[in-house]
């Protein structure tokens, strides 16, 4: 059900853990759903994320992409972060399965959460940020009978 | 590989396969016809029929072959439903029946029946105080699963059937999980129906049978044929009923050596995996539970992962997670016993067969360990928990 990339990513997951005193630090999901990411960034002075770190409850999907969203946005400054969509992170990863679609939007919002948490810490606009949602959650599918 | 997913599906026994060998090849005639290669058919179909009804304590009659439980349960609620509407229009059933139920009696509802649900304990077992409560003088039946597929709770039925029978209600049983593996009298049990499937117990895919005790006035649900009394229409699966017939056979033969073999694994399972790993809890009775059925939520972690983490050890198990469900909700059965959807998220269903050992179970227990462990270390639930106790 999962691709290559995506199995990789979850049995040996880049960048697990937790960045100390962190530039900036994002939680989204809930557990009522099954997938909670959170998100360190430390970023330096220049505005380019050094270390992206992540912990993630969640399913094998929630996991990888968690995974590349850390590694995408690794190196990169905060307006090139900006544009590692949920697409990207999906692309990154040869696709997901159409269910697990909510994870990479998940894992883009993390990113977001990290970088509003930073810009708030810093009392800095970042342009084109907007305010992320705690919790990405689609419509339940309407169940047939 | 380590197999312990058998709530899912057995594997099909070599004498089951066996038996139903010539039925494809020499035996193939059609059971409704009149030479002797059709009588070869007909004369499988009934001894089938004869072994299933020997272990219910049945009459060979009153067992109709189906295409599996899920279809025997559709029959068994839609056809009283149409049967009885004259008499009444209300149905009562548990929280935590499979959706093979849930979903048909939804589907009731639609078509204007009542449905009550009722709720479970905490160990998912049925309050008989409030089925009592529930009954009203429309009601026409009571479905109540035999045993839970998911946390193996074995439902009181001697008591629910003695319910009915005081209030004259049909009394219809899922027995999906519970048929072969633990003793069934629908005599003693006071069942008017009974729904089962071949392949929990060793039988072939897509066979099973509905028990409809005499008396009982439902009509057909697949028109076009005068296969089983005229009651269920179709060729019948004369491959797959012999089948049914000989893994029914066999699980009745083997039933106490399985099932005491099965409790001690189960047993072991729960023992250590209590003493071993931090922040569990059991879901399900400790006693009241098939002899194969392990169920556990760990805390902090989601089941999918735990999963694809066992499945890279070669050991199939399953989870109740949402992950797994193809929905955002978890198992309905977890969440009426009472768990929170977290608790949900992070369950593991380890369910045994007679080929499981000790020595299976103690591996299953090390990697678990370690798979607990590693998604802990990821998870910021289990973070949020340490920082909190500090």
């Amino acid at each position: 059900m999962y691709s290559e990339k995506v199995m990789d990513h979850f049995q040996n997951p880049r960048n697990v853990g937790e960045i100390e005193n962190a530039s900036g630090v994002g939680t989204v999901g809930n557990a009522k759903c099954g997938d909670i990411m959170r998100m360190f960034l430390d970023i330096d002075e220049n505005g380019v994320i050094r270390e992206a770190k992540f912990k993630t409850f969640g399913c094998g999907a929630a996991v990888a992409t968690s995974s590349m969203a850390t590694e995408l946005v690794k190196g990169k400054t905060i307006q090139e972060a900006l544009e590692v969509t949920n697409k990207a992170v999906m692309e990154a990863l040869d696709g997901l399965p159409p269910v697990k679609v909510h994870c990479s939007l998940l894992a883009e919002e993390a990113i977001h959460a990290a970088l509003w948490d930073y810009a708030e810490k810093n009392g800095i606009v970042i342009e084109g940020l907007k305010k992320p949602k705690a919790d990405i959650n689609e419509e339940e599918p309407k169940e047939v009978y | 590989m380590i197999y312990m997913d058998n709530a899912a599906t057995t594997k099909t026994a070599p004498e089951v396969v066996e038996a139903m060998l010539p039925y494809f090849t020499e035996n193939y005639g059609n059971a409704s016809t009149i030479y002797s290669l059709g009588s070869a058919s007909k004369k499988a179909i009934n001894e089938s029929r004869r072994t299933i009804a020997d272990i219910l304590g049945a009459k060979p009659e009153e067992i109709y072959f189906t295409a599996g439980g899920s279809e025997a349960d559709n029959w068994a609620l839609k056809a009283t439903a149409e049967a009885y509407r004259g008499k009444g229009k209300h149905i009562i059933t548990s929280r935590i029946e499979h959706h093979a139920i849930l979903h048909t009696c939804k589907y009731l509802e639609k078509q204007g029946f009542e449905v009550t649900y009722l709720d479970v304990d905490q160990d998912g077992l049925v309050k008989l105080e409030e089925l009592k409560a529930a009954i009203r003088p429309d009601t026409i039946l009571i479905s109540i699963m035999f045993a839970n597929n998911e946390i193996g709770t074995i439902e009181p039925i001697a008591e629910i059937g003695a319910i009915a029978k005081e209030h004259d209600i049909l009394f219809h049983t899922d027995a999906v999980q519970a048929f072969g593996q633990i003793p069934i009298n629908v005599d003693e049990l006071h069942i008017d129906m009974l729904s089962a499937s071949g392949h929990k117990f060793n039988g072939p895919k897509g066979t099973g049978f509905l028990y409809i005790r005499t008396g009982v006035k439902i009509a057909s649900f697949i028109h076009g044929g005068a296969q089983e009394r005229n009651r269920r229409a179709g060729t019948e699966n004369v491959p797959g009923i012999v089948g049914l017939g000989a893994a029914a056979a066999r699980a009745a033969k083997t039933m106490n050596e399985r099932m005491e073999k099965e409790t001690k694994v189960r047993d072991h399972l729960i023992g250590r995996i209590e003493a071993e790993i931090p922040y569990c809890r059991l879901n399900g009775h400790r006693t009241k539970r098939l002899p194969g059925n392990v169920n556990f939520s760990f805390l902090f972690i989601e089941g999918e992962s735990m999963l694809i983490m066992l499945d890279m050890k070669g050991i199939c198990g399953s989870s109740g997670s949402a992950c797994t469900s193809g929905s955002l909700d978890p198992s309905h059965v977890l969440l009426a016993i009472g768990l929170k959807h977290e608790e949900a998220h992070g369950s593991l269903r380890l369910s045994l067969s007679e080929e499981n050992t000790i020595e299976e179970a103690d591996t299953v227990v090390e990697e678990l360990k370690k798979i607990v462990a590693r998604l802990r270390d990821m998870s910021p639930l289990y973070e949020d928990f340490v920082k909190k106790g500090k």
